[in-house]
This record gives C-alpha cells, structure tokens and sequence, in this order.
C-alpha cells in the first residue's frame, strides 16, 4: 500500500489531523479501563498488519512534514541534536539500522545499495540521493546519527552501557514530551528519570534497566508511554516552554476535542552490533480527542482512565489544570457499557 | 519476556590446530550470508549434540569485526573438564553444521578511553584479538600484555606481534618473565581502562592492584567463565513447573532443568552476566555458589543461586522454576 504524505504544519497554525485510516492504526496506549505504570515491555517482533508495529520503524502520512518540521527546530536550536566523541561508532550502526530496516519493510519508498563500505542510499518521499561511505563521515552532511534520523520519524536517544548501567551520550530530540537533550546528555538511566513520581518507589526502574541491560541483538523491544498536549505540537520542549506552555489556558468546553491530544510514544530498544550500546527510539503519535472517540471503545475507556488516574499523575502528566474540563466532554462518549480487553478497536 | 539470544545456522569451514593444547574453528553462515556484525570482546554460545546429550558452551569471537564473512573462535582442551572442549577438539570436524547464539558481549570497550591497556592469560586472549582488530582499524591507543606457559604454548604470540608490533608485550612463565602488574598500573595515564582476560588469580591480581593503586572501578573491566564445576548428584524440586530432576555429576543445574524440558533464561554460561539467576523456596542442606553474580550477602541468605554454575549437597533444594 502507497502512502499518501500530507503537508501539515505542526506549529503555529496547526494544520495536522489524522485520516480516518491513520485513526484506525493508531497506537491506543490503554489496555483496561484504568492505568498504572508497569514494566510494560514486549518483543517488538511479529507487528500486527497495517498497524503502527507492523514496520521496524513505521512510515505513516505524517513522514515528510514531520521530517520539515524537525528541521526548522535543528535550524532554531543546534544542541537538540548531540553526540559525544565516543558514540560515532554507534552512530554508524544507527544509520545501517534504520537503513537497512527500511529498505526492507518500505522497499518502495527506500533503497539501499552496498557494495563492501560503498553505499547508495534513496529516500524516495523526501527526495534524496546519497553516495556515500560507510564509517567515513566526511563523504555525509552531517554525521552518521544525525543525517539517517533526519529522515526517520520520532526522536532517538543513543545509550552506552558501562558499568551496569546506560548513559545517554548521544540523541536527537525534537518531539518530546518536555525534556531536553541538553539537560540529560552524559547522564545515566537513574538520572533522567529522577523526575517520574511513583515509579521509584514501585522499584520500576531498577527492574526496567535490568531487561534493558540485557537486550539482545536481533531481539528488540518496545513499550509505551503517553501524556497529553495541546494542539498538535511536537516541540513541546523546556527550551520552548514560553511558547507552548500557556496553551493549556486555552483549554475550554467549546474547543478542547481539537485542542486537547493524546500523545503517544511507542519506544523501541535495539542492541547496536558494532558498539555494544543501546538505540532508544521514542516515536511520537498524536491524535485529537475528536479523531479518537470515532472509535467507541476508545472514547469510552480514556474518559474512564483521565477520571480516575492518581492526583500525582495528573499533575506529572501535565493535564491537571484541564482535567476537569476534559473529563467532563469526554463523558458525552461514554455510555457504561463494557469495554473489551487489549487495545484493538472493537 | 524471556531475554535470550537468536540462534545463528553456520558451518564450520576451517578448524586449525594451534598447538598441543588449542584448536580455531572458523565458522561461517549456511545460508552464505554475511554474519551479524558484533563488538570486540563479544562471545557466543555453541551448542553441541553429544549423543543425548546437548551442550551449550560460551567462547569468546576472536576474529576481527570488521570481516563477518566468517566467525573463528579458539577451544582449549580440558581432558580434567566436563567434554565440551573435548567434544570440539574430536568430534567436530570441517563441513559440520552447528547452532550457535548470536554475539553478546558481556567484556565490551569503554570507547571513552584515552588508552586501552589489556592484560591476557593464556587461553584469554581470545576476546582481544577482536578487541584489538576493532581498536586497531580506527587508531585508537591500545597496549597489550600478554603471560603465557611457554613459547610453544604461546597461541596466536607471534602473529600479533608481527601484526601490532611494539604494542604486544609477551612474558614466558617457563622463562620466569612475570607481568609487573603494580609497575605497569602505576605508570598510566588518566583516562586508561584496563581490561584483563585468564586464570582466577589473575583477574584478581590485577583488580586488586587497581584498586589499592586507587583505580576506580569503572575503569577496571574483567571477564571469565567460569566452567560449571563437576560434583555429587542432587535432587532438585522446581516448583513452578511441578517437577522434580535430579543434577548429575557432570552436569550443571541449569543443563538439568533445561533437560527436563523447561526453558529457562541465560546468557553467557559463566556465573557472569545475572540472567539465569533463580529464587530458592527452601534449601534443605547446603549450596555451592560459583558464580560473580550474587553478593556475598546473597549467597549466605539462600534465597538466590545462578543455575549455570552453582550446586548443592543436602537432602532437597526447591526452586521457583
């Protein structure tokens, strides 16, 4: 199936939405009708056809704009984009990942040639035609991590793993739910979660960074995580906050099915054969509240998980000044009835 | 989930005898294929059919990284061990197929290093002939110390040292040349990582020395298998499955529980890397932990043992299997 790219703006008049068939391949987050954290981790291997796991790394109608999109925040801000000196090998095995991976699962949108070190590459929907070779980083624009995922959808965190533990020494981050490269870059996995309430206390992460530590090659895995934002951003980032963070003010009954997104990110852990680290995909989806509740059972299990989540999650979360609001137009979509188990559309 | 690794279809298209003691097997993929790519210090899993009896011994990749149309891994004979070494040595032969794991590496570089300074003994040289290939091809700063019995039991000596020169430094037990360890760490530079591969006592010199010398851990990286000791049978309830095995003399607990059928994690084989490690309900005698996994507190608690390596004498040990 060909891909229809749409032109969409992310930012300032928020062109973005979801087509009813991207509606149907979303990554719903919410297996039963309430939430808590979990260690929710599971092989990402055997991807349910025409869903957002079928690919390694999913190409969706939102491909090419997003790619525009993550440009104008590198042109705005270099350091989201950052690779300490000893994390170019594992930059090479980024770029022959992703390369090889899609080549494979999009073989007409992608092509990759290899000839020993010698490499043609071509993106066909953004227009690119490259020679070049491999592990020489002279014969690219830019550096191996960051000119392969200036092509591909999400953010991407890069993690050795030394002394038991991972370290965020490379990534480019410009979908995020309110964190910054810049802040975490040299820290460990103890570190950059510091700030998730609950979790550490429940001993998630002791449990979460012993699976990953052991993450094997060939054998990736995935979770998933989810917050809200308003309006279609992906940019909502610390260094940006003064421009998005007062849009939860506009939050009101008349608007908040199109202001109001779940936001998704669909983490991946790939071993990396040549470095030893650990690739960290977080591949951001956004829906509006209006998109989602055209599928029933969708509508009426979110309105049940934002009204009965923990204060403390809320808060975390960033949605407590609206929660309110949105709890109460979400309840329109909700009739009582019961909701089948897993995340697939009934 | 349970981790674990993919398994790897290969033929073995060379086998070389080193000298008296080691024999290389070179492997390459059935299906002609280029195998996967891995990082120096990486090893895999080789499964060998031994009549009705499956073995699965870990040995360290020792051919260079940068060339994956074939695999080569060295096997020193052990005619005191439990028949894995001697499984490779007499019944493999060129043109056999074998199952192995896919590389995992449990000894990997610090890229961050300014230095790499790499200790070997004997048949634990193997992890850095990759190690160096890898480190050679990008011109980073390593050096390489290297003991061994004697000249003729000096695997793979002069072929570095005709390769990487001044930086392969080689000590003769039987010519009384001993490794200066204390000499050796006091003179390095901030930003060296030692790395150090062979017997126990080494391993342990070497770290103990860093350590007094004031070396901080993160910079002292080791790896050894330890081979799963022989010892009495014993009996062994695994209450998950509801089943209850008996370990043999020269068979590991993990082996035993594996041959009744349960599929159980591991990874390395070697008490080294934590994945096999399993819950004690009870514990009617006394355990015989081997592995460097476990703390010592662990140990004397009787709540954990790492199946790969570890025992047990006494009347009956249940596990959470």
């Amino acid at each position: 199936m060909s891909i229809q790219f749409k032109q969409e703006t992310f930012r300032d008049d928020f062109t973005f939405s979801n087509s009813p068939e991207q509606i149907q391949r979303f990554p719903f987050p919410f297996d039963k009708d309430s939430f808590m954290y979990s260690v929710n981790l599971e092989p990402h291997a055997d991807g349910r056809k025409d869903s957002a796991y079928e690919a390694s790394f999913d190409v969706d109608e939102h491909y090419v704009s997003e790619m525009h999109d993550r440009a104008l925040v590198l042109d705005e801000d270099p350091l989201r984009c950052q690779s300490l000196p000893h994390m170019t090998l594992a930059g090479w095995d980024v770029l022959e990942l992703i390369m090889t991976e899609k080549s494979r699962d999009y073989p007409d949108l992608f092509t990759l040639e290899r000839k020993g070190n010698q490499c043609h590459w071509i993106n066909r929907p953004l227009e690119i035609d490259q020679h070049f070779t491999f592990g020489d980083e002279t014969t690219l624009p830019h550096g191996p991590m960051e000119y392969i995922t200036r092509q591909a959808q999400g953010d991407f965190c890069l993690l050795d793993q030394r002394n038991d533990n991972l370290w965020m020494d490379a990534g480019i981050v410009t979908t995020q739910a309110d964190w910054s490269l810049d802040f975490d870059i040299g820290m460990n996995f103890f570190e950059w979660h510091a700030p998730v309430p609950l979790a550490h206390e429940m001993g998630i992460f002791q449990r979460a960074l012993k699976f990953l530590l052991n993450i094997q090659q060939g054998r990736p895995a995935r979770r998933l995580n989810w917050t809200l934002t308003i309006n279609p951003r992906l940019d909502t980032s610390p260094e940006n906050y003064h421009k998005w963070g007062i849009d939860k003010a506009t939050v009101a009954p008349e608007n908040v099915g199109d202001k109001v997104h779940l936001r998704v990110e669909l983490q991946t852990f790939w071993r990396l054969p040549r470095s030893n680290a650990l690739l960290f995909p977080i591949r951001c989806y956004l829906i509006k509240m209006s998109e989602l509740v055209t599928v029933p059972k969708w509508g009426r299990r979110t309105h049940r998980v934002l009204r009965d989540i923990p204060p403390e999650l809320a808060d975390y979360k960033g949605f407590a000044s609206y929660r309110d609001t949105l709890v109460a137009w979400l309840s329109q979509y909700d009739d009582g009835e019961k909701t089948s188990p897993g995340v697939w559309p009934e | 989930m349970s981790a674990g690794t993919g398994k790897l279809d290969v033929l073995v298209t060379d086998i070389k005898p080193i000298n008296t003691l080691v024999k290389r097997f070179q492997f390459e993929r059935a299906d002609g294929r280029p195998l996967p790519n891995f990082s120096g210090g990486a090893h895999v899993v080789v499964e060998m059919k031994d009549d009705d009896r499956m073995r699965l011994n870990p040995y360290s990749l020792m051919s260079s990284p940068l060339d994956t149309s074939h695999y080569a891994i060295s096997v020193r004979r052990d005619d005191q061990g439990r028949g894995g070494s001697l499984f490779m040595h007499n019944q493999v032969a060129v043109g056999d197929r074998l199952v192995i794991s896919y590389p995992v590496n449990l000894f990997a570089l610090d890229l961050r290093a300014s230095k790499h300074l790499m200790l070997a003994g004997g048949i634990g040289i193997t992890p850095f002939m990759a190690q160096m290939a890898q480190l050679a091809a990008n011109g980073s700063n390593f050096e390489l110390h290297y003991s061994c019995r004697s000249r003729s039991l000096a695997s793979y000596a002069q072929e570095i040292s005709a390769h990487y020169d001044h930086r392969i430094h080689l000590y003769y037990d039987d010519e009384g040349q001993q490794i200066d360890i204390s000499t050796l760490l006091s003179g390095q530079a901030l930003g060296t990582q030692v790395y150090v591969c062979g017997p126990r006592g080494m391993i342990d010199a070497v770290c103990s020395q860093a350590t007094a010398a004031g070396w901080p851990d993160q910079a002292i990286h080791f790896e050894e298998f330890i081979t799963p000791p022989t010892g009495k049978p014993f009996k062994v309830r695994l209450a998950r499955s509801d089943k209850t095995i008996t370990v043999g003399e020269h068979q590991s607990l993990l082996e035993a529980i594996e041959a009744a059928g349960i599929d159980a994690p591991y990874l390395c084989r070697g008490g080294a890397c934590g994945q096999c490690e399993t819950d004690v309900l009870s514990c009617d005698g006394s355990m015989l932990h081997n592995d460097h996994w476990l703390t010592e507190d662990q140990h004397a608690s009787e709540k954990k043992i790492m199946p790969c390596v570890s025992r047990f004498e006494g009347e009956l040990l249940e596990l959470d299997r």
